[in-house]
C-alpha cells in the first residue's frame, strides 16, 4: 500500500462517518421532541455534512482520479462505504440518538484533538476546524445523557437500554488497519490506544454521574471499515443516491 | 475600456462590499471570511475560509464574488476554500460587532472561549443592553448563533457564538 492509498482510505473513512451520521441526524428534522432540539440535531447534521465535504474532497484529490466529493458520496455502492456501523443504525428513540451522539462525538473530540497535530497540513486544518464543532456535539450529548439518566424512571430505563444496545458498536470506533498503522508511522495519523483510554474514562464518568450502568464488554460488532454493513446502510443510500442514480449528473 | 494593472488591493476593495448572505448588515470582509486575492494575469484566485464547515452561505458568497469581479472585467475568477488557519470570531472587526448588535444580534463576547465558559458568559441584550439575560438554546437559525432571551425587556434575541 502506498502512502496515497492509505491517505485516501483514511480520509474516506472520516468522510463516510460524517456523511452517514449526518444523514441519520437530519431525519430528526421536524420530528424532535422540542423545537430547540430540532435545531440542535439539524445543526449537528449540517456540521457533519460540511466535514464530509472537506474529507471526501480531499480523498478525491489524494486518489488522483478526478473524483469529487459528490462522486464519492453518490456513486459508490454500500460495500465501498467504510463508515463505522454505529453511524448507520436507525435513530430509534431519542435516547438511542443521544447515546450514539455521546459515543461518537466524545470519540471524535479526542480523535480530532490528536489529528490537528498531523504532519499532513490538510488533515490538520480540517481537524482543527472540526474540533470546534464536535465540542458542542459532545457537550450536548453529555448533558442529555445526564438529564435522561437522572430523570424519570421512564427516561432512565430508555437511556440505559440505549447505552446497552449500542455498546457492542463502540469497539469498532477504535479499530485500526494497515492504512492507519502506516499513517501513524508517518505522523500523519493518530495513535489510537490513548484515545480509547480517554474515551472510556470520560464515558465511565458521564454514566456514573447520570446514574447509569456501564455495560460489560462482551461481543463487539465489526465490519463497517471493510465495507461489511448492516442492512440499514443500503436503505440510506437508496434514498440518498436516488437522484444521481436515476438522473446522472443532474444539477440543482 | 482602459485596462489597469490588477492589484490585490483593488480586488479586495471590490469584494469588501459583498454582504454576508445570512447577516446582510456585515460584509464578508468584516466577518473575516475573505482571506486573500492572488492576481493571475487578467483573472484572480480568491481565498475564502468558511465560518462553519457546513455553512450553506458559502455557495452564494462564491457566486457573489464571481459576479462582482466579472462585472468589472476580471476573468477568470476561481474561489478556493481554505480551512487553515481555522476561522475564529477574533477576525470579526469591532465595526462588524457593533453592526451586529444594532441589527439585533448580540456579538461574540471574546475569542478563544471554551465551552466551559459558555454557561457563565454574560451576554448583554442587543436591544436594551440589560445584562440580565438567559440562554434558551445553544443552537439557533444558523450554525453560528445561539438563542437568548432578555429578562428585562423580554425580547428574544440571537447571540453570535464565540468560535
Amino acid at each position: 500500500m502506498t502512502k496515497e492509498e492509505a491517505l485516501y482510505k483514511y480520509s474516506l473513512k472520516m468522510g463516510d462517518n460524517a456523511l452517514v451520521h449526518s444523514y441519520r441526524l437530519s431525519e430528526w428534522c421536524s420530528n424532535a421532541p422540542l423545537l430547540e432540539e430540532d435545531l440542535a440535531l439539524t445543526n449537528f447534521a449540517l456540521d457533519m455534512i460540511g466535514r464530509a465535504q472537506a474529507f471526501l474532497t480531499y480523498a478525491g484529490q489524494v486518489e488522483g482520479k478526478d473524483r469529487t466529493d459528490d462522486d464519492l458520496a453518490y456513486r459508490r455502492s454500500e460495500r465501498l462505504f467504510t463508515n463505522s456501523l454505529i453511524t448507520e443504525l436507525p435513530n430509534g428513540d431519542f435516547a438511542h440518538t443521544i447515546a450514539r451522539l455521546l459515543f461518537v462525538s466524545v470519540f471524535e473530540r479526542y480523535f480530532f484533538t490528536a489529528l490537528q497535530h498531523s504532519s499532513d497540513t490538510t488533515l490538520a486544518a480540517i481537524a482543527a476546524k472540526t474540533l470546534k464543532e464536535v465540542k458542542y456535539h459532545a457537550t450536548h450529548a453529555t448533558e442529555w445523557t445526564m438529564r435522561l439518566g437522572d430523570g424519570t424512571s421512564e427516561s432512565k430505563k430508555r437511556m440505559q437500554a440505549a447505552i446497552n444496545n449500542l455498546w457492542m458498536y463502540t469497539g469498532e470506533l477504535f479499530e485500526t488497519d494497515e492504512a492507519d498503522a502506516m499513517l501513524q508511522g508517518l505522523n500523519i495519523g493518530v495513535d489510537m490506544p490513548p484515545i480509547k483510554e480517554n474515551w472510556l474514562q470520560y464515558i465511565k464518568g458521564t454514566l456514573a454521574a447520570a446514574n447509569l450502568t456501564l455495560p460489560e464488554d462482551t461481543f463487539m460488532q465489526t465490519g463497517g471499515h471493510k465495507g461489511i454493513h448492516t442492512e440499514h446502510l443500503g436503505h440510506i443510500l437508496s434514498e440518498m443516491q436516488y437522484l444521481q442514480r436515476a438522473y446522472p449528473d443532474a444539477k440543482w | 475600456m482602459v485596462k489597469q494593472t490588477l492589484t490585490k488591493e483593488y480586488i479586495l476593495q471590490l469584494l469588501s462590499v459583498i454582504p454576508d448572505p445570512e447577516i446582510p448588515v456585515v460584509s464578508i470582509y468584516e466577518m473575516g471570511m475573505l482571506r486573500d486575492a492572488i492576481v493571475q494575469d487578467n483573472g484572480c484566485e480568491i481565498i475564502l475560509t468558511p465560518t462553519y464547515t457546513g455553512c450553506p452561505a458559502m455557495g452564494i458568497i462564491e457566486q457573489d464574488i464571481k459576479m462582482t469581479l466579472q462585472a468589472h472585467g476580471i476573468s477568470p475568477v476561481t474561489v478556493r476554500l481554505v480551512y487553515n488557519p481555522a476561522w475564529t470570531t477574533d477576525w470579526m472587526t469591532d465595526i462588524a460587532k457593533e453592526k451586529l448588535r444594532r441589527y439585533g444580534i448580540a456579538p461574540p463576547l471574546h475569542s478563544s472561549c471554551t465551552l466551559d465558559t459558555f454557561a457563565h458568559n454574560i451576554v448583554a441584550c442587543p436591544h436594551c443592553l440589560s445584562e440580565d439575560t438567559v440562554l434558551v438554546s445553544r443552537f439557533g437559525s444558523t450554525a453560528c448563533k445561539a438563542l437568548y432571551q432578555c429578562n428585562d425587556c423580554r425580547e428574544p434575541f440571537e447571540y453570535f457564538k464565540c468560535h
